[in-house]
């Protein structure tokens, strides 16, 4: 009997191709492997070999057709002895069960009523249709498409596993060196929690290449010569393999809102005046994290971490603060800022970051928290958005506090805004909730009195 | 005539010969350069040959026993010309099979003594001509050879090396062994079980020393039962070869004895083979007898390349191979590649009983800072080994207490060089002692001993 050949799923997410080209006519013998077709998809181009010896009787789809979709027909196969006729009233669409009635018929297909009795899924005299479904040449085959991979597997030699949990380590933040990436024991060995993806520890002689990623080196588009290659060092390593791995997993969504500083300034300059005997001079910057720190109290629904099975709700509010450094930044962590008055937190600020240029921070000062704030104020800079540092699930992008005119009760005036702009972590903080966050944190900011309460 | 190649290896042992086949896999246009037979010494003059002469020494041996099996034979005997011929078709055997892989592989043997004669290129001499062969990547894979030590040089007839012990004209009557490495105990365990009086001098405290101490005392009491002489802490002062005998001066704990043999041989190490390579000119650096590489096989010049015992010990066919293929993967550019781990690669020695063993014996664990559980499973309590007859050794693994990585595994007994790939394999795969407890071990087997010593490391063996 006849056997039609199917448009072949070239990768499991493959829905549909284009069929480039035909390498058999109608009226060619084909034998079991011979290439008959070129099935094209947005990635790659593909050969289809027959599996059933033949003659081609019909082509279906002719070449050059887009959007062919999977599992249909594309020709049929006459086996040795058969003639066309038996092509007659033969259906080419698969025998199995489809939710809908397949449109496609063989084309010798004139009775209605023959094709209707072959359309229907049961057994009969026939039997299942031999389906011959154009095997595919390459590595990339799949036909039928395998089960998807598990993304969440994560390849590690037992001894790792064991090492990776006494350190409480987290596996899936490191990088594996072994036979396809499998983490080995290299790899956990010197790795300490939180602290990142460890650098494995064989790197090979043509550094960098692995941070490339999936794209091209760059090294191919430019002239040797024409530039200075600067080796990366640790820490760009890190900041280039973590925010990567947050902008890939963390659904990132961003909100925008803008505060009026002018009261706050007053207060700061209240402030500074009379703690100058002190020498207390507490910054713009200060107030944003106690007013972050405040805001995650009252919206504590935003003071978590995703944690795959669980959100890790924090009691504390664990601010981060971007800092700066020669060559990178490093976010060290002001622990229980909603305990700490503004003076403690300026305290605090003032020595994390010079202990941050001097490379002097202990992982404690830098691991963990619940939330972060980037402040790009100084440079001029108005708006801008940030990518979240895991395991923290939001990040508050501050820019700069300028005039700007402003509309108040129909009366068009001037007042000092700053704009902040909020990113959240959507597995763990939905939009309304963040709004919640960004608007508990305007009203402090715009009236810092309630600081105090 | 001048050839041009994209890899070229000098020496078709192990480390050579696969080193050229894979270059080949890799799309290389691919030659070697042998000056003797391909296949180098394991196959012509070392392992291959050495296990043939064993195999007979094995058997011989079980004639002997064979009224415990309910056998009896009258009138065993041996020819030493017959042990030989079939040791040396053996070798021809498969120094052949490299040949047909050679031409599998598309791979041009150049016939010859090969020297660095500038960049990319080797001058290839041989009968007095000398032709050009240029190469993008030159991999010197030349080997190693016995080292003499001053005073103790080999003569070929009295002073034996490795090479003439290994085709006796006939059996010597008294033979002392100088070294008890794997060469040495090889010889000893051959000639003593064929019958030779046997003496060993070994100037460190005890025999086998690079294996557990555990195993060298097994071993030293096993030896000696059969009858074999041990001198430990001792070393051959002098000397005196007078006509056809050797007399030595042995010292030991401060003492000096002579005594006199029919044969000796050396076995007090190897040296690479750096001579007439022209490493100097080309700028190689050479360090006690071997040339100084990283871990895949570059010489820091460029284009040139070696690996195997060229390169320094373990003096191994299978870390040489595993070097060769290291070298040419990285020259080829692929991804992944590692240099060879050191301290995973097996060291097997055939003597009777066999000893095997990998990582870390006890001692240097515990040197290494690790704290360690140890097991030991001895082959009497295992029924195969009872059944064949040789229930003499046992099974020893060192773990980290705290992590169950398997640091080390040393064997001694029936066929346990075969058993060793086992404990490698687990340690290539970073298995803990779960996943060795968990695994199913054939019942009977001698395996079932790597089991039970994995169970009794965590106070759960079965059968002891």
């Amino acid at each position: 009997m006849p056997i039609p050949i199917l448009m072949p799923a070239l990768s499991p997410t493959m829905e549909e191709g284009t069929l480039a080209k035909w390498l058999v006519k109608e009226g060619d013998s084909v034998a079991s492997g011979d290439v008959i077709a070129e099935i094209e998809t947005d990635k790659a181009t593909m050969e289809v070999e027959a599996v059933d010896e033949g003659t081609v009787a019909k082509i279906l789809v002719e070449e050059g057709t887009e959007g062919v979709e999977i599992n249909k027909p594309i020709a049929v196969i006459l086996e040795e002895g058969e003639d066309e006729s038996v092509l007659d009233g033969f259906d080419a669409a698969p025998s199995t069960p489809s939710p809908h009635p397949s449109p496609q018929r063989g084309e010798g297909d004139t009775d209605g009523s023959a094709a209707q009795a072959n359309t229907s899924p049961q057994g009969g005299e026939e039997g299942a249709q031999r389906v011959s479904d154009g095997k595919v040449r390459g590595a990339e085959a799949a036909t039928p498409p395998a089960p998807e991979k598990n993304a969440d597997r994560i390849f590690a030699s037992p001894l790792a596993r064991r090492i990776a949990a006494d350190k409480g380590l987290d596996l899936s933040a490191i990088k594996g060196s072994g036979p396809h990436g499998r983490i080995v024991k290299a790899d956990v060995a010197g790795a300490t929690p939180g602290a990142g993806p460890s650098a494995p520890k064989k790197a090979t002689a043509s550094s960098g290449s692995e941070l490339v990623g999936s794209l091209p080196d760059p090294r191919l588009y430019y002239d040797d010569g024409s530039y200075e290659e600067v080796p990366l060092d640790g820490m760009r390593k890190s900041i280039a393999r973590r925010l990567t791995q947050s902008k890939q997993e963390l659904p990132h969504y961003y909100l925008t809102i803008d505060c009026e500083l002018d009261e706050l300034l007053r207060v700061r300059k209240e402030l500074n005046a009379r703690g100058e005997t002190d020498s207390i001079k507490v910054s713009v910057n200060d107030f944003i994290i106690r007013a972050s720190a405040l805001a995650l109290m009252k919206v504590p629904d935003c003071n978590v971490s995703y944690a795959g099975d669980a959100l890790l709700k924090h009691k504390h509010a664990d601010i981060g603060v971007a800092v700066a450094l020669d060559g990178g930044l490093i976010t060290p962590i002001v622990k229980a800022a909603d305990t700490k008055g503004l003076a403690q937190i300026s305290a605090e600020v003032k020595d994390l970051a010079a202990r941050a240029k001097d490379k002097k921070l202990k992982p404690s000062d830098y691991e963990g928290g619940s939330f972060s704030v980037s402040n790009l104020g100084m440079y001029g800079i108005k708006n801008f958005t940030a990518v979240i540092n895991p395991p923290q699930a939001a990040i508050m992008a501050v820019g700069a506090g300028e005039e700007r005119p402003v509309v108040k009760n129909g009366v068009l005036g001037a007042a000092t805004m700053m704009t902040v702009t909020l990113s959240c972590d959507h597995r763990a903080i939905d939009g309304a909730l963040g709004a919640q966050l960004l608007q508990a944190f305007k009203v402090l900011i715009e009236d810092p009195l309630t600081m105090l309460l | 005539m001048a050839s041009s190649y994209d890899l070229v290896v000098v020496g078709t042992g192990p480390g050579g010969y696969v080193a050229a086949i894979r270059a080949s896999q890799l799309g290389m246009k691919t030659a070697v350069v042998e000056r003797a037979e391909l296949g180098g010494i394991c196959l012509n003059w070392g392992c291959i040959p050495t296990k043939a002469l064993l195999r007979t020494s094995e058997i011989y041996d079980h004639l002997q026993h064979l009224d415990d099996f309910g056998l009896s034979a009258d009138n065993v005997s041996f020819d030493i010309q017959k042990v030989v011929k079939r040791s040396r078709k053996v070798a021809g055997q498969l120094s052949s099979g490299i040949s047909f892989l050679m031409k599998k592989n598309r791979i041009d043997v150049i016939v010859g003594t090969a020297k660095l004669a500038g960049k990319g290129k080797l001058s290839v001499e041989k009968d007095g001509k000398t032709q050009d062969v240029t190469a993008k990547h030159i991999v010197l894979a030349t080997g190693a050879r016995a080292r003499s030590l001053p005073g103790l040089e080999p003569d070929g007839e009295t002073v034996w090396t490795y090479r003439e012990a290994m085709v006796p004209k006939e059996m010597p009557k008294k033979l002392l062994v100088i070294g008890s490495g794997a060469i040495g105990i090889e010889f000893a365990s051959f000639y003593k079980t064929m019958g030779t009086d046997v003496t060993v001098v070994e100037v460190m405290d005890r025999i086998l020393p690079v294996e557990d101490e555990d195993v060298s005392a097994f071993a030293a009491k096993a030896f000696k039962k059969q009858g074999m002489k041990l001198v430990t802490g001792a070393r051959v002062a002098a000397l005196d070869v007078k006509g056809g005998t050797a007399t030595a001066t042995i010292e030991a704990g401060g003492k000096s004895s002579k005594d006199t043999f029919d044969k000796v041989i050396l076995a007090v190490g190897i040296t690479g083979n750096v001579e007439d390579l022209g490493l100097e000119d080309a700028g190689v650096k050479v360090d006690r007898g071997h040339v100084v590489v990283d871990g895949y096989g570059r010489t820091g010049v460029d284009g040139i390349y070696a690996i195997g015992d060229l390169t320094g010990p373990p003096w191994l066919a299978h870390k040489a191979s595993h070097e060769g293929i290291a070298c040419v993967e990285k020259i080829a550019g692929l991804k992944d590649v590692h240099p060879l781990d050191t301290s995973n690669i097996p060291g097997c020695t055939y003597c009777r009983p066999q000893v095997a063993s990998v990582g870390m014996t006890e001692a240097k664990a515990k040197e290494a800072g690790h704290e360690v559980r140890v097991g030991t499973s001895p082959f009497q309590g295992n029924g195969k080994a009872i059944a064949l007859g040789e229930p003499d050794g046992f099974i020893k693994t060192v773990f980290d207490k705290k992590t169950g990585e398997l640091l080390g595994a040393h064997m001694i007994g029936p066929e346990v060089t075969e058993l060793i790939q086992g404990y490698t394999v687990a340690r290539q795969l970073e298995t803990t002692e779960a996943e060795l407890m968990q695994a199913v071990f054939p019942h009977p087997t001698l395996s079932e001993a790597m089991h039970e010593s994995v169970l009794d490391a965590f106070g759960r063996v079965l059968h002891i």
